[in-house]
């Protein structure tokens, strides 16, 4: 059937340049690029392009330019050209439009609409490059009372205290599965990670065997629906264990590794046949209440000889404060909240863009919801879902927040350009595929010093804000809300953040 | 090594695996627990780096998530069990002498599991196999509803001892793998639409008798023979196809 839907892109070659290298042609595994021996030149098909900018970076020439080509329909505000265009897919497929990356629409970013405060005259600012500057946190159920005894100057802890993680900065990074990204990718993660005194995030698609015993320590292991690659060693060569329930980019749906990805070394991490579909049910099978949750916390903890702490991750929906507090009661250790723009492999656009809560009214509720309710210490709470720089996550501690997953900027720093076709596994830059010619462009220790620089980068800079603020411990910005201040926002907008507008 | 018996009585579920982790730390091979009621997890917290095995028989009734994660023990249960026995177990052995109620087997990867009796709902849930791993589940009576939903591996045994008729529907939702062998007949309308029904071919016999006799071995008091068993008709359920999606996407 011919399509009537028009290019992305447009590919734009200067000829001059042009040396007929063929790079861009070894480049693109949408294959855009072919080589014409006639005319000795390459010719570019603009239907192709995935907007990657792959053979654009690596062109020896600078020969390409691949610009978003302006919507050729007449203006129509109801009918925007995407409306118009996944339309006409569907008319000619009858299929679900299937996409990656995160929620690409113009909801309000409240990030942007949130600023920060200073010391000015009566409270001093800290210069973080001269003082001690705390960024390490712990993450996992405090105590409600902690019963010490002193003998001759020695403090001994009576209280039994449950097990935490410790991040040396609160950046960890979000769930991304070997399987859905390329060993490589999920590597640079994993080194990353360890490089960096923090933590990475399995998925759900297991951690490989060889690479337990160097990386276990810094790995949160996840046991989700489809329950791939647990079992007991699993569960006990890390330092905690994540239930995911849901995922901010596909709220109340499950997943679908499909059998193309599903390669013989994806398999043997998955502990399932290879090339056949891995298929994650939208519930889990064995909870269907807050006390069937419970039942897997503990048989989970029961597990791991009650050495680790056990978090349980949601998506941000609608009332979900009150369903967070029945995760704390239920005995989790760290609550991960992953908001409406959370990343993805792969997930139905009708359910990316419009099912969900922004994360930052999501963190404020919950921390707000938990602590009326008397048990804010018994978790920690993760907030994921569209942090993209370090002031965003100093926001989202202010508003309630232990440490944030950082998902989709980690991408970002190892190459990813957010063309949201990693649904296809054709991804150029090697992250989000299972081709080993492409998996092999990403190099781990390129790729983790990247992620390693992100996370001092921004470390550093959470420490000048919070020097700015005259704070020198993280403790203390949680949920400090006084630091904060909404612009250009709606009076119910502040009441749900807990936060003034500025000038108040 | 003679066996260690545990009393159960007025211990909490915690306490009980607490002990039960301390005998097979201290080398313990053989344990029987009595008057247990309700505890859950037996068997969960036995995992050790280097392997160890537990044989475990059980008096009373133990609780939910009975064997969760079971990493290579044995454990019998002289009586009924509750929901949840052998979730997500990798491998190891179970034997209940009564029935058990829902869930069983769900996401298991590898052992068995016989049940004298009959089953709850959603027995063999996303049950799958892996290389060597391949799980099994031999059931006396027969199961309620969606025995084998999403289905990627291992094998099912349904025996309908006593001439239980299977009366369960939904056998098979969203099976993508794994077979279901059912001692009798069930009608189309049963099973779920990606379900094939089948007789047996001669791997097929081969499979079943050899796990029929393994299911008669542990049951001596059943008074039953495996020829007996096996003389009637079996059928077959199994997955129409790997990749039930693949035509989902646009």
């Amino acid at each position: 059937m011919k399509s009537f839907v028009f290019p992305e892109f447009r590919i734009i070659r200067d000829e001059a340049k042009c040396g007929q290298c063929r790079g861009c042609e070894r480049q693109c595994a949408f294959g855009t690029h072919t080589y014409d021996p006639v005319q000795d030149r390459l010719i570019s098909d603009d239907y192709k392009c995935a907007g990657c900018q792959r053979c654009v970076v690596f062109c020896p020439k600078n020969a390409i330019e691949v610009r978003p080509t302006p919507s050729p329909y007449r203006a129509n505000a109801s009918w925007s050209r995407e409306k118009m265009e996944d339309l006409k897919k569907q008319a000619e497929t009858g299929g679900v439009i299937l996409t990656g990356c995160g929620n690409d629409k113009p909801f309000r970013v409240y990030w942007d609409h949130i600023v920060l405060n200073a010391s000015q005259v009566t409270n001093p600012s800290i210069d973080p490059l001269r003082e001690p500057m705390e960024l390490r946190t712990f993450l996992g159920a405090k105590p409600d009372v902690m019963e010490v005894k002193t003998d001759k100057g020695d403090v001994e802890i009576r209280t039994k205290l449950s097990p935490n993680l410790v991040v040396e900065t609160p950046i960890l990074f979000s769930a991304m599965s070997y399987g859905a990204i390329s060993y490589n990718a999920f590597r640079s993660l994993a080194t990353a990670a360890c490089k960096s005194g923090t933590y990475f995030n399995t998925g759900e698609g297991g951690l490989p065997k060889e690479m337990r015993e160097k990386f276990g320590k810094c790995a949160i292991v996840q046991v989700a629906s489809g329950r791939f690659g647990i079992d007991a060693e699993y569960l006990n060569c890390a330092s905690a264990v994540e239930i995911k329930v849901g995922q901010g980019a596909k709220p109340g749906i499950g997943g679908h590794l499909p059998g193309e990805k599903v390669s013989a070394e994806v398999a043997s991490t998955r502990m399932i046949p290879a090339g056949t579909d891995a298929i994650s049910p939208a519930p889990h099978h064995d909870i269907y209440s807050i006390e069937d949750l419970s039942m897997l916390i503990y048989a989970l903890k029961e597990a791991t000889n009650y050495e680790k702490p056990i978090s349980v991750k949601i998506a941000a929906v609608h009332n979900f404060a009150a369903i967070g507090s029945g995760i704390v009661r239920a005995g989790a250790d760290i609550i991960a909240i992953d908001g409406l723009r959370g990343g993805t492999g792969a997930a139905p656009k009708a359910i990316r863009d419009n099912v969900g809560i922004p994360i930052e009214l999501a963190i404020s509720s919950l921390d707000r919801r938990l602590r009326n309710e008397g048990i804010r210490n018994r978790c920690s709470i993760i907030a994921a879902g569209g942090i993209r720089c370090s002031a965003d996550i100093v926001k989202a501690v202010a508003l309630g927040a232990d440490a944030v997953y950082i998902g989709t900027s980690a991408l970002i720093a190892m190459g990813c350009n957010l063309c949201q076709k990693c649904n296809t596994g054709k991804c150029n830059w090697g992250i989000c595929t299972q081709d080993p010619r492409l998996a092999g462009r990403l190099s781990v220790d390129i790729a983790s010093q990247r992620l390693a620089n992100l996370i001092q980068a921004w470390s550093h800079e959470i420490s000048e804000m919070m020097g700015g603020m005259g704070i020198n411990a993280l403790e203390s910005l949680r949920g400090n809300r006084d630091h904060l201040r909404g612009v250009g926002l709606y009076e119910w907008e502040l009441e749900v953040m807990g936060i003034k507008g500025a000038g108040e | 090594m003679d066996a260690v018996e545990v009393d159960a009585t007025n211990l909490a579920t915690k306490e009980l695996n607490d002990r039960l982790r301390e005998l097979m730390l201290s080398g313990v091979e053989k344990v029987v627990l009595r008057n247990v009621c309700g505890q859950r997890y037996i068997g969960t917290r036995l995992y050790t780096p280097e392997h160890r095995k537990m044989d475990i028989e059980i008096y009373g009734t133990p609780g939910n998530d009975l064997a969760a994660f079971l990493f290579g023990h044995n454990i019998r249960v002289h009586a009924n069990a509750q929901d949840g026995v052998g979730n997500t177990m990798d491998h190891g052995e179970i034997v209940v002498e009564g029935r058990a109620g829902d869930v069983l087997g769900f996401s298991m990867r590898g052992g068995k599991i016989f049940v004298r009796d009959s089953v709850g709902y959603r027995t063999a849930l996303h049950m799958k196999e892996y290389e060597d791993k391949k799980p099994v589940v031999v059931i006396g009576g027969t199961s309620q509803d969606f025995l084998g939903e999403y289905m990627a591996g291992g094998i099912v045994i349904l025996l309908g001892l006593g001439g239980k008729p299977h009366k369960g529907n939904f056998l098979g939702t969203g099976m993508h793998g794994g077979v279901i062998y059912l001692r009798g007949t069930v009608d189309k309308t049963q099973v779920g639409g990606q379900v094939d029904i089948s007789p047996l071919n001669d791997a097929d016999k081969e499979i079943v008798d050899h796990y029929v006799s393994e299911f008669v071995q542990r049951f001596p008091d059943l008074g039953i023979g495996k020829e007996e068993i096996l003389k009637s008709d079996f059928i077959r359920l199994s997955a129409k196809s790997k990749r039930p999606y693949v035509k989902l996407y646009a």
